[in-house]
């Protein structure tokens, strides 16, 4: 006997899915259509003429070995931003968890730096390390450490990091506070019982219990530091020192909205169309294996 | 000063009713970049010339910086919305040039509307730079500067230097900035906006071309000429000085000027414009000296050449509205809002008349430097290295000269290194804009 419900027919099925289908269409695969037009043409930036260049906008990115480095810059940022934006907020949602009294309180707090856009997020950071003025930047000074992230490639690449994470914590830990809350008392109870102590059930129990979860955020995560984060870069680094902190996508928005070169920005947003793709690709076919649902 | 500041504001808030009151004239949109005091500076000029006269109601409005206003008025144009004058940065320039479409060049636009333009009343040294090589004004310089040195005198002092040394040539800077190091002056040198300063500037001021073809105005098949040995030598000394701690690098925009207004710096290459914010910020004794140069290098100093940004007009209006806005520029032409913006701005003025009205108003003997700017560029009729600089895709290429430039105060790559990979980058990007222009 058949126990899944079904529709007769096909027009209901059809109309409830209609404006999903259509919004998908208008704003993902029509703005996605135009950008994989655009790419094979080198337009004036009016719109007056375009010269059709087939591939050559993507021969001339790929051959640049400028641009082949932004892709180890951005792996290096994508990971790191995802890393740094996830433990903290499992470890801060573990500790919400666990109280018992004010727990509103701390959770409100915590939500807070999620409220604050990505730029003024850039420009906040951008005073608390500023060379000159910066309160974090003089403390360094006292210890003996010359902070200075418009000449040294690695601080600025940690700078921009930090910015772009700080207020993702926040929207990670609402997600993993509602992920511990699912997962049943009785179970966790009952190891208490047999004696396991708080990072024994943590491992056996609640992080694997947790997984759909951390593996919805790991995909979000990692769309967002490929796509988002080109406010925070352009404020705080501009992509320098040298090529330090040109991502993928920042140089998408430097190409197209700054320089006007559409042609080619449509072309590197093809590529990291694609590239995302593939990651979200990998993330599905092998690490949710291991989730358990 | 005050009074005429009381009596603008009135003439602005009278325009806003007179606005409201009568629909009839034609409107005239201009799309600017001009933010804080110098978006009040703009206003008062729109409402004066709406007051001057009763066809026309020019309507400005703030569009951001000058990269997000060019795109909003590209947009615009692309939506068929666009103002009638859109204020486009320097680096723009050729991008709207190659537009030919999309501009009505300011020599058709005053011959068209059979506006007065006398094209010789312009300062040959700023409008060159908005000329195309047959000498037709393609759009009107609005707000001009051109680098300087700015010194922090009681530094020098305090570093057992005459404050009023000598600074003409960098050989005699570099002088300073050993005795400065020395005295334990924690940042003796820095600067603005590095490329325009120390190589298009640095190229023009020495009569070396940046790029072939004129600088890019005589043909899109232009290509880089920064790595010549003039540049070399100056990059390396820069690069020289920043490794003994005598150059501090800032930013690769203005982030120095916070420095030099702190009292951190005690020299500053930055430009001209730097003078309102200097005057108000510092608290010491500062100066402005004439941008150093290389001694030995024939026909140094030659003049340096002008940032900032102009006034284009976009094609696709009614020829009524045209005759408004030639208006509207004629009106900005005028020596007496010429002054009142280079007193007040730092910015260059545009005519003769306004440096000569300036003059007779005792602006310079009340403000001792202030013409240093203008005296710099005018002192030698520009040459087809010193008239500006007119390159495809050149935000894209200056970005790639920061990144070079970067790599020299590092310590990571020589000069002659740096300036030859910046400019095989930065011809493949001209070569894509040739290709994008369709020549």
């Amino acid at each position: 006997m058949e126990k899944r419900v079904t529709f007769r027919g096909w027009l209901l099925p059809v109309l409830l899915l209609a404006p999903q289908v259509a919004v998908t269409l208008v704003f993902f695969f029509w703005p996605a259509g135009q950008a994989v037009w655009q790419s094979l043409f080198i337009p004036d930036p009016f719109g007056l003429s375009a010269q059709f260049v087939g591939l050559g906008n993507f021969e001339f990115l790929l051959k640049d070995p400028y641009y082949r480095a932004s892709f180890v810059t951005t792996a290096i940022f994508s990971s790191l931003v995802t890393l740094i934006s996830m433990v903290p907020a499992l470890w801060l949602a573990v500790l919400a968890d666990r109280l018992i009294k004010g727990s509103g309180t701390y959770r409100s707090l915590l939500i807070w730096p999620y409220a604050v856009a990505p730029a003024v997020a850039g420009v906040l950071w951008l005073f608390m390390f500023n060379t000159r003025v910066g309160v974090i930047a003089w403390y360094l000074g006292l210890l003996g450490y010359d902070w200075n992230h418009v000449l040294n490639g690695t601080e600025a690449m940690g700078l921009v990091v930090v910015a772009s994470s700080w207020g993702r914590i926040s929207y990670n830990f609402l997600f993993f506070l509602a992920g511990l809350q699912a997962i049943p008392r009785s179970v966790i109870e009952a190891a208490a019982i047999d004696g396991a102590r708080f990072w024994k059930r943590f491992w056996t129990i609640v992080f694997p219990l947790l997984s759909p979860t951390t593996f919805f955020l790991l995909v979000v995560n990692v769309v967002y530091a490929f796509f988002e984060t080109f406010g925070v870069i352009h404020t705080i680094t501009g992509g320098g020192p040298q090529q330090a902190t040109t991502t993928l996508v920042y140089k998408v928005f430097a190409d197209g909205f700054v320089g006007q070169d559409l042609g080619s920005s449509a072309a590197q947003s093809v590529i990291l169309l694609v590239v995302v793709g593939i990651l979200t690709v990998i993330q599905f076919r092998w690490i949710e294996r291991r989730v358990h649902y | 000063m005050k009074r005429t500041t009381y009596g603008l504001a009135l003439a602005s808030a009278l325009s806003t009713l007179t606005v409201t009151a009568a629909q009839a004239q034609t409107e005239i949109l201009w799309w600017h970049a001009m933010g804080d005091r110098l978006n009040e500076l703009l206003d008062e000029q729109a409402a004066q010339f709406n007051a001057s006269q009763s066809d026309y109601v020019v309507v400005p409005t703030y569009k951001g910086n000058y990269s997000e206003t060019l795109n909003a008025g590209i947009a615009a144009f692309r939506a068929g919305e666009q103002p009638h004058v859109l204020q486009v940065f320097e680096v723009g320039t050729a991008t709207m040039m190659a537009a030919e479409g999309a501009i009505n060049p300011v020599y058709q636009l005053m011959a068209d509307s059979g506006a007065d333009f006398d094209p010789g009343a312009y300062l040959a040294a700023v409008t060159g730079y908005y000329t195309n090589t047959d000498g037709q004004m393609l759009s009107l310089p609005y707000n001009s500067s051109t680098p300087v040195l700015w010194v922090n005198r009681d530094l020098f002092t305090e570093a057992g230097l005459d404050p009023d040394m000598d600074l003409s040539t960098w050989a005699k800077v570099g002088e300073a900035l050993d005795a400065l190091k020395a005295a334990g002056v924690g940042c003796p040198l820095t600067t603005a906006w590095q490329s325009w300063i120390h190589l298009e500037n640095l190229s023009a001021y020495h009569n070396v071309p940046f790029a072939t073809q004129e600088n890019g105005f005589a043909g899109l098949d232009t290509e880089l000429a920064f790595n010549g040995p003039l540049q070399v030598q100056h990059i390396q000394a820069l690069g020289d000085w920043a490794r003994d701690g005598k150059f501090v690098y800032t930013g690769r925009r203005n982030e120095g000027g916070a420095n030099f207004r702190g009292g951190e710096c005690a020299l500053f290459t930055e430009s001209s414009a730097g003078y309102a914010t200097i005057a108000a910020e510092a608290e010491f004794d500062f100066g402005v000296r004439p941008l150093p140069y290389w001694e030995g290098v024939e026909g140094a100093p030659q003049n340096t050449i002008i940032g900032g940004a102009s006034l284009w007009v976009l094609a696709g209006h009614d020829p009524e509205e045209y005759k408004g806005v030639a208006a509207l520029l004629n009106f900005l032409s005028t020596p007496e809002i010429q002054a009142a913006w280079h007193q007040n701005t730092g910015y260059l003025p545009i005519t003769t008349a306004a440096y000569e009205l300036s003059q007779e108003q005792g602006f310079y003997e009340a403000n001792p430097g202030a013409d240093t700017a203008i005296i710099q560029m005018t002192g030698k009729a520009p040459t087809p290295n010193s008239k500006g600089i007119r390159l495809g895709n050149f935000d894209q290429i200056r970005t790639i000269i920061d990144e070079e430039l970067e790599a020299v105060w590092a310590g990571d790559k020589e000069a002659q290194a740096a300036l030859d990979s910046a400019v095989e980058r930065g011809n493949q990007l001209l070569r894509r804009f040739e290709q994008a222009a369709g020549n």
